[in-house]
């Protein structure tokens, strides 16, 4: 990618040391996150005013794009890019696996598999929270961000086959019960909530707008992250590095200036349209008896 | 110079023949009757601009009246207070009911008695120029009737004095009022086809012709085969037997609107007619991809009510008749679902996740997602905030460049 091409000037003044970047994300990873949230947000945006139909702003905003039809056509596209993207997230896993034999991507700090020392950083990091205990310290994948991907692996599966389900109905009904052709759309409209409800609120605020990554961590856009953030967010992994030389390797260029702008506006407009979301689905559900 | 001679008799003035005998004399005569009197009174009542004391226009269009039903007769046989020249100022009120006995006690027991000025003219209009309801001139030729009953009904403050709705408009745009008015169907329905005429009663009056018990005959006298399925069906049926809380074709079809059912507008609003006393139908239904899509528009094929339930003879779902019955699920399911198998109609339209009884499934999938959602909701949202407020605390401890800084 471009970004790539912007390199840290290597004479620096001896009195400033360079600012180092490394790298969290391959460009793969960030493409899949692009096409994760922009896809997530069609289908938001054109799955709330289905569930939410009675709802004036759902019934104008239809009305808008062109009804009904239009709606569900979009909602169909956006599902058929997020099935293809996790798809290629599922070759892309069995890949590193089975070919690449990537046994830490199963187990370890570089895994996204829960493990006790998750456990001990929940209760570590609430104790923290309340000032009973110091700040853990993490390695590559905090629990809350094991926790954001299986949230969106499972929802994908959830909501993915019951969307399927409801739109080949006939041919899924060769092989379900009755009563589930009817809980497929409780099962859709529900998980989809839950996903929309903590995407644009909790993951939001966890990622992007807590204070020390107010108002967006640019690393999901960038792939790259400073040493200074790199210690202070997964101190357990810097250290690791560290200590095993391998630090060197994950040393990444400083993103240019362009990219990371782009990637603002970018990032930025998807913050908006999701607390717009947020704010519709709110009313949308404590709307309506 | 018949004419000359007869207005000459009869008004007794000058000495003409008097004696004239035989079959001629009595048929001039007899002509002259007719003719004397009009004439007599036309000689002053021909001027159109003539008004009485309190100024209405007392004029007469003599050969209009001469060319209407009314024209072989003479002004005194309806204006029977009138004795001798000059008549006095005040006249008794024309009773059109001294012929009309029948049409007049009608109107005498109707919503309209009592109208005025005059309970006749309202509709019959200009009493010197009614013509037969089959001539087209008449104000009650068929095509005229809604322009005259519109000539009150159209009216606001009428329709607000006496707490109507104005249905002119509405009438007109309907298909009712547009093969009236736009394709001369003489058969199509106008306000008399309906509502009667002489004899109009309330809609609340069980005996009007557009009381509810009686709608389904009022609009089975041209809707003959809807008439004769809405009987057979459960609706009609309990009609039938005198429960008028049934739907009745207006219910649905309104009465002076009349929307084509195929029409978006009509499929938009018909669901909650049914709904209003099906409530927990609606409301099931109401959870249901069908009305989901249904109430944002611009696809209005989705199913309602009729389209699975039938319309006009609806059934039981017990009765094998009835498209609902399990035996004929896969045909109606099958309009739209294309592919629509014996398992595809396992489906139930009307699946209660409230209901542990009916549908244990269907409530316990939902009770999970909604624990799923509130749980994992509940517990980010609590954490986030200890995060929030505590990453505010550390950030003014240390100072903003304390934290990571970043981009």
């Amino acid at each position: 990618m471009t970004e790539d091409t912007g390199t840290i000037p290597s004479e620096q003044p001896a009195s400033a040391e360079p600012e180092r970047f490394y790298v969290r994300f391959t460009l793969a990873q960030r493409y899949q996150h692009a096409i994760l949230f922009t896809s997530f947000l069609g289908l938001a945006a054109t799955g709330l005013p289905m569930r939410f139909s009675d709802n004036a702003a759902a019934r104008a905003f239809a009305s808008a794009v062109g009804g009904f039809g239009a709606i569900l056509f979009f909602h169909k596209f956006c599902a058929i890019v997020l099935t293809l993207a996790f798809l290629y997230h599922l070759k892309d896993i069995a890949t590193r696996v089975l070919v690449h034999k990537e046994k830490g991507l199963l187990w370890g700090p570089n895994s996204m598999v829960a493990n006790w020392k998750d456990v001990k950083d929940i209760v570590g990091h609430i104790r923290w929270f309340l000032g009973l205990g110091p700040k853990p310290k993490f390695d590559r994948f905090a629990y809350w961000e094991k926790f954001d991907y299986w949230a969106v692996f499972w929802g994908m599966i959830v909501i993915g086959f019951s969307g399927y389900a409801m739109w080949f109905a006939p041919f899924f009904a060769h092989f379900l019960p009755g009563w589930a052709l009817n809980a497929v759309l409780v099962v859709h409209g529900e998980e989809a909530l839950l996903a929309i409800l903590f995407i644009f609120s909790i993951h939001f605020v966890n990622t992007h707008l807590r204070p020390g990554s107010f108002p967006m961590d640019m690393v999901i856009f960038t792939g790259k992250e400073t040493e200074e953030e790199f210690k202070k967010k997964r101190t357990l992994e810097y250290e690791r590095l560290a200590k095993e030389g391998k630090l060197e390797a994950r040393a990444g260029d400083k993103p240019v200036y362009w990219w990371v702008n782009f990637a603002k506006v970018i990032g930025f407009t998807a913050i908006l349209i999701g607390l717009v979301l947020l704010v519709l689905t709110l009313i949308g559900y404590f709307g309506t008896p | 110079m018949k004419a000359e001679r007869c207005k000459t008799k009869a008004s007794g003035v000058g000495s003409g023949p008097v004696f004239l005998a035989g079959a001629i004399a009595v048929l001039l005569v007899g002509l002259c009757g007719v003719t004397r009197a009009q004439t007599d009174c036309l000689s002053c009542h021909a001027d159109k601009t003539l008004q009485d004391a309190s100024g209405n226009s007392v004029g007469v269009d003599g050969d209009k009246f001469h060319s209407s039903i009314h024209g072989s007769l003479s002004c005194s046989d309806c204006h029977t207070s009138i004795k001798e020249y000059p008549h006095p100022d005040k006249l008794e009120p024309v009773k059109c009911a001294t012929c009309h006995a029948d049409q007049a006690k009608a109107v005498g027991g109707s919503i309209h008695d009592g109208t005025s000025p005059h309970p006749c003219t309202s509709c019959h209009g200009d009493a010197h120029a009614i013509f037969p309801k089959d001539d087209p001139k008449s104000a009650v030729y068929p095509l005229n009737i809604p322009r005259t009953c519109g000539n009150c009904h159209a009216n606001e403050a009428l329709a607000k004095k006496y707490g109507l709705q104005n249905v002119y408009a509405t009438y007109m745009d309907s298909i009712h009022g547009y093969a009236v008015s736009k394709e001369g169907l003489l058969v199509a329905a106008n306000c008399m086809s309906c509502h009667g005429s002489h004899n109009i009663l309330s809609h609340k009056d069980p005996k009007s012709t557009v009381s509810r018990a009686n709608v389904p005959d009022t609009c089975g006298a041209c809707h003959g085969g809807v008439k004769e399925e809405y009987l057979s069906g459960i609706h009609g049926k309990s009609l039938a037997e005198g429960n008028t809380k049934v739907p009745v074709c207006t219910d649905c079809h309104t009465a002076h609107a009349i929307l084509q059912p195929t029409e978006a507008s009509f499929r938009m609003q018909s669901t909650p007619i049914c709904g209003s006393c099906h409530k927990d139908q609606l409301a099931t239904y109401r959870d249901t991809f069908h009305s989901q899509l249904g109430l944002l528009g611009g696809y209005v094929e989705t199913a309602r009510c009729w389209d699975c339930h039938g319309a006009h003879g609806i059934l039981p779902a017990s009765d094998p008749a009835s498209p609902v019955n399990q035996a004929n699920l896969i045909k109606t399911c099958g309009r739209c679902h294309a592919d629509a198998n014996a398992s595809f109609v396992k489906y139930q339209p009307h699946a209660n996740p409230h209901n542990r009884k009916l549908n244990p499934a269907l409530y316990f999938v939902r009770l999970f997602m909604n624990l799923l959602l509130w749980s994992v909701l509940s517990f980010f949202t609590l954490h986030t905030l200890l995060w929030f407020i505590r990453a505010k605390k550390e950030e003014s401890k240390k100072g903003p460049a304390a934290e990571e800084k970043h981009d």
